[in-house]
């Protein structure tokens, strides 16, 4: 029973989400092989092969997979599949994207973003927004996964490294073309590593006075992230969503500023280990998930806050 | 060109969910359901295409029990031409929906699929990507904006890191993410048009496609519930909390 791991990885590192949800790939069979994509990443391959617990790195090695498209990288699995009984990758946007043309290519269902692994063919997963959770075995030959980074522990590194392979896939399939890219910066930590993070929603009134918030996040090392309705109104970019349909985070610190607490935000941040809310709504729902609520105007507590850190 | 666009009956985002004391699943009885968000923003996204001159039929396409009529009448009443029914009381996984979808694909012939990132029920995220691999089409996954040149589309698609934008040969498969566009309410002349909109009813079997399941819902249980904290009276109060009894900072 052995399991292929498409790992992501970026400037000669791999991804956390990726280091995370390996852990839970750990537990489907008893071999564990990376695949990792991309043409010179030493750093990251080496990397990727000094994982405990990971017996085989499989290195795609090709400018074709520098910027991931799901028609090259699904042909290239495909290729190599009948070695493996388990694909898995984190459940990241590329995750959702490559996985599952993969199953539809191998004939079996996904199942998408585990949080827990019961045994070899039983995963447990989210429905419904966090609202109920389903235990779903599955009876395909092969399965295909994706796991949620945020139920799993950071894989750590040894010292010894495992063989790697290099193989460089031929009919490539050319239906698509990647053109660019416009990446957020910021010099805040990426918000699914991040201990803490500080949220904006709609009651930040505007782009401008999220500073207010980037200031509190500077003094705590936190990444900032925000609800729908911030994003939709344009005050941050679409990649700072927490939520059902944005990214899932658990972070220490949960910092909700502004935010009313709607069940597609909770699903993204509930998890999180301590969480505080500030809303002068005391009805606010985000108060009933909160360990620490303060109400009041947010103008007046970010500088207060800023201040007394 | 034709656009098939394949929508969703959920039970309302903004529904309590309750989960089942039998542990077999979510309540749906008496529950209000609507067209699932992302596909209207699917049907939304056609019926501009439509407008721009780019496309000249949308159909809109639902897999599921009688019900399903009402969620194609909705995308109907928005502006899509005619509707496809596939009737079945089984609720069917991506994967079969996707082999379904790829023989109407096969009839239909359109020149693009637009459909839903997600299906706010099941969370999935798998049902565009699995069409695509099917078809053997080009997919334009999480997409922010759609714009047609020619044989090809220019995709912006939302990502971890920001955006990305993607060319892809068409036909091709795009599904939708929030910021795509802001779907229509129909008017109420539009809704009665759509009555006269005509619907084609087919069963799973009409298709020759295996159907059956590959997974099976063991329970379905109630998250375990977050208590609620203490209010605090201030700032200082909040910092030295977090310091002193959470640990945090
Ligand atoms: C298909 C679908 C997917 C969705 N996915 C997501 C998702 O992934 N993530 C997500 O977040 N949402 C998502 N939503 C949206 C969600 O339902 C809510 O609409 C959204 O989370 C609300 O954002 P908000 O809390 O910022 O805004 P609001 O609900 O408008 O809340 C604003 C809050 O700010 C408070 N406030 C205002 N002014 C001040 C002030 N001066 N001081 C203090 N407090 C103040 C108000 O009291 C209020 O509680 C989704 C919805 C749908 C239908
Ligand atoms: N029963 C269905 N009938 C028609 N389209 C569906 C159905 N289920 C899913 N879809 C389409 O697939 C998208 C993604 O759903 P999912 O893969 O379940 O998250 C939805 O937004 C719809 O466009």
């Amino acid at each position: 029973m052995t399991t292929l791991f498409y790992t992501e990885h970026a400037n000669g590192q791999l991804n956390d989400q990726s280091l995370k949800a390996i852990s839970g790939a750990k537990e489907f069979g008893d071999e564990l092989h990376i695949l990792i994509a991309g043409s010179n990443i030493d750093e990251a391959v080496n990397q990727a092969s000094k994982i405990e617990g990971v017996s085989k790195v499989i290195h795609l090695d090709n400018s074709e997979f520098d910027n991931i498209l799901a028609e090259k990288l699904t042909s290239a699995i495909f290729d190599i599949s009948s070695d493996y009984n388990f694909f898995a990758s984190a459940a990241t946007t590329t995750g959702k994207n490559v996985m599952p043309r993969l199953a539809a290519k191998l004939d079996v269902s996904q199942i998408s973003e585990i949080i827990g692994v019961e045994s070899p063919d039983t995963f447990i997963r989210t429905i419904y927004a966090g609202n109920a959770i389903a235990t779903v075995q599955s009876s395909d030959i092969k399965k295909v996964l994706t796991i949620r980074p945020t139920a799993f522990q950071m894989s750590v590194g040894g010292n010894t490294s495992c063989e790697v392979e290099k193989i460089s896939p031929e009919n490539i399939p050319s239906v698509s073309e990647f053109v660019k890219e416009e990446l957020t910066k910021s010099d805040r930590p990426e918000l699914t590593s991040a201990k803490i993070i500080v949220s904006g929603g709609r009651g930040m009134q505007n782009g401008e006075n999220f500073k207010l918030l980037d200031k509190v996040a500077a003094k705590l090392n936190a990444a900032v992230g925000a609800s729908r309705a911030a994003v939709d109104a344009g005050f941050v970019p679409n990649d700072y969503q927490v939520g059902q349909t944005g990214k899932v985070v658990a972070p220490e610190l949960y910092i909700a500023v502004g935010i009313s607490g709607a069940i597609q935000h909770l699903a993204g941040m509930k998890d999180s280990k301590v969480i505080v809310a500030i809303n002068k709504d005391e009805e606010a729902p985000i108060f009933d998930v909160a360990d620490y609520g303060l109400v009041a105007d947010l103008f007046q507590v970010l500088p207060e806050l800023e201040e007394a850190l | 060109m034709k656009i098939l666009v394949p929508v969703k009956r959920v039970i309302d985002p903004y529904v309590n969910i309750r989960v089942k004391s039998d542990q077999t699943g979510v309540e749906t009885d008496n529950v209000k359901m609507s067209m699932n968000p992302f596909c209207e923003i699917a049907v939304e996204e056609a019926i501009r295409l439509k407008e721009a001159g780019k496309a000249e039929e949308i159909i809109a396409i639902s897999i599921g029990d009688q019900k399903c009529q009402e969620t194609i009448r909705t995308a109907l009443a928005m502006g899509a031409d005619r509707g496809i029914h596939v009737l079945t009381e089984e609720v069917l996984e991506p994967l079969a929906l996707a082999k379904i979808l790829a023989k109407i694909y096969e009839e239909e012939k359109p020149g693009l699929v637009v459909m839903g990132k997600q299906a706010i029920d099941g969370d999935n995220n798998q049902t565009g990507q699995m069409f695509a691999a099917l078809t053997d089409l080009p997919q334009g996954t999480f997409a922010s904006k759609i714009d047609i040149e020619g044989e090809q589309a220019l995709v912006t698609r939302e990502v971890d890191g920001g955006l990305q934008t993607i060319k892809i040969n068409m036909p091709a498969v795009v599904t939708t993410d929030l910021r795509l566009n802001e779907p229509r309410y129909a008017s109420l002349p539009n809704i009665m048009k759509a009555k006269k909109k005509p619907i084609d009813q087919k069963a799973p079997e009409d298709f020759g496609v295996d159907v059956s399941p590959r997974l099976k819902v063991l329970k379905v249980v109630e998250p375990p519930k977050r208590q609620a904290g203490i209010k605090v009276d201030s700032v200082s109060e909040l910092v030295e909390k977090l310091k002193n009894e959470a640990g945090v900072i």
